[in-house]
């Protein structure tokens, strides 16, 4: 037999162990080499917690084998499995990454008790009327008065901002940043934005010029793969 | 084949059922064949408005049941030949009107009638959807008040989901001059601008408009008041015909006119 390459690597860095499974090798014999690698090791009482990183290489899992490797690694060990990472995804994951990084351009008016969602950014051609809602997962363009809600970061991004032609809205929120319109009457600001200010730790308006020193602007997709 | 066009609102009370006898009568002012259609069941109006409650016999939900016939349940105007009423039940049971139902009432009236005029319920609710179903185009109500504008654009937002033959049309009704004058009111520019669709009308508030209801006479009728020349206005608007908006100030005295007239 050809047993050239071990089915389980384990290498140990500073931050962790890190686990790499051959790509190769089926299931099952992952699942008994893994045991019998790990019961041979055995764990001490009051040891700390061992970060463990696991590396797939070309394999996918299904949900329900990712669960049986993971029960299998933090079971009988004092191991806690802090990624599972795979040079591989689903195509229907792979959709849902390019639904969620396309920028979707709607051309209307979001009236009152209207919902408008986008997976990704959002281009609105047309206002936002009072009572009227924009949500995004990503970022907000509104080509338009904003005069309800805006809700960008929908997913917890709280580098996603809203920018719009004429802002008098209602609340802007982003990720689980949430600030509303001034009790009294004020006029609105043309040409400007909403993004959170990790110094004053909350959502400050400003002119869109901010925004090419504020945030990189990279493309929807980009910020996709580094969120993971 | 006749065309059906419902007042709605949203909000309550800004006029619907005013507007529905007033565009009523006045359309039929000029020789049109109009039906109107009270569809708020168990609060019916339109047809104190017109004078007419004493002749009513059946009513819209008699006519779904089936215990008489459309024709039966119809109501002729005192004024006019061509003018029908096809008034709201008062007692029975709102769950009666299908969407379905009022459908094949209004095709059947568009075979007689010129024009369908549809007075729905406020609020957005099961008479609301019954209201709009066999309309072919909406006529929207609001008052210069921010919760009635903010209805409106709701309604508007509801009714651009059905495929009508055209983007709703409106009507702010209860225009106080001086009021929007000193920016006490919202003003009629910044009300079109939020709401995005064609003004077809304004109508101003008037003392005379409560007087002419509580008599059972549309104000439609009795051309010397501002709001009924609004309201025929409206109504040649409706048969496509280009009528400016009229000014809303005070009506000049009559030696001005004379003057204005002879240009002294
Ligand atoms: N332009 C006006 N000037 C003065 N009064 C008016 C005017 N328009 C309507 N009204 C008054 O306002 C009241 C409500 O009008 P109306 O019944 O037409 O409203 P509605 O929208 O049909 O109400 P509901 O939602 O209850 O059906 C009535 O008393 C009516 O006389
Ligand atoms: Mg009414």
């Amino acid at each position: 037999m050809q047993e050239t390459k071990p089915t389980i690597t384990i290498k140990g860095t500073r931050d962790g162990l890190i686990l790499f499974i051959d790509e190769n090798s089926s299931f099952e014999e992952i699942v008994q080499d893994l045991t019998k690698k790990l019961d041979a090791s055995s764990p001490q009482k009051e040891e700390p917690v061992v970060s463990v990183k696991v590396k797939l290489g070309h394999r996918y899992l299904a949900e329900e084998q990712r669960r049986q490797l993971k029960k299998i690694i933090e079971e009988k060990n004092r191991f806690q499995i802090e990624a599972m990472e795979s040079e591989v995804i689903p195509i229907k994951d792979a959709k849902t990454w390019l639904d969620q990084s396309k920028l979707q351009v709607v051309n209307q008016i979001v009236r009152s008790g209207q919902v408008l969602e986008a997976k990704g950014d959002l281009l609105l051609i047309g206002d936002v009327n009072p009572g009227g809602r924009v949500r995004a997962r990503g970022n907000i363009y509104i080509m338009g008065n904003l005069l309800g809600i805006a809700h960008a970061g929908i997913e917890g991004d709280q580098e996603a901002f809203i920018a719009a032609s004429y802002m008098k809205p209602a609340q802007l929120r982003i990720a689980e940043y949430i600030s509303r319109a001034p009790d009294y009457e004020a006029d609105g600001v043309y040409m400007e934005c909403g993004i959170i200010d990790p110094d004053q730790n909350k959502i400050v308006i400003d002119s869109i010029k901010i925004l090419s020193k504020q945030r990189k602007v990279i493309s929807a997709f980009e910020r996709r793969m580094n969120n993971g | 084949m006749g065309e059906a066009i419902v007042i709605t609102s949203g909000k309550g009370g800004v006029g619907k059922t005013t507007t529905s006898a007033n565009i009523g009568t006045s359309l039929a002012l000029m020789d049109k064949k109009v039906c109107l259609i009270d569809t708020d069941i168990g609060l019916r109006n339109l047809d104190v408005i017109m004078g007419l409650e004493n002749r009513i016999i059946y009513d819209i939900v008699d006519v779904i049941q089936g215990r008489c016939k459309l024709q039966q349940a119809l109501i002729k105007d005192k004024r006019f030949d061509y003018l029908s009423l096809l008034p709201a039940a008062q007692t029975s049971d709102k769950s009666a009107v299908t969407t379905d139902g009022m459908k094949e009432i209004v095709t059947e009236l568009k075979q007689e009638y010129d024009y369908i005029i549809i007075d729905c319920p406020a609020g957005i609710e099961q008479g609301f959807q019954n209201a709009i179903a066999g309309a072919d185009r909406a006529i929207v109500v609001t008052t210069p008040e921010n919760s009635s504008v903010r209805d409106a654009d709701r309604i508007i937002g509801l009714i651009e989901k059905k495929d009508m033959l055209e983007p709703p049309r409106l009507i702010i009704n209860r225009i106080r001059n001086q009021m929007m004058k000193n920016g006490d009111m919202l003003d009629i520019d910044d009300i079109v601008q939020l709401l995005a669709i064609d003004l077809i009308g304004i109508v101003a508030d008037s003392e005379e408009m409560i007087k002419a209801s509580n008599k059972g006479e549309p104000i439609a009728l009795h051309p010397h008041f501002k709001a009924s020349i609004s309201y025929r206005n409206i109504a040649r608007r409706i048969l496509g015909e280009t009528v400016p908006l009229q000014s809303l100030e005070e009506e000049k005295s009559f030696m001005q006119k004379v003057k204005a007239f002879f240009k002294i």
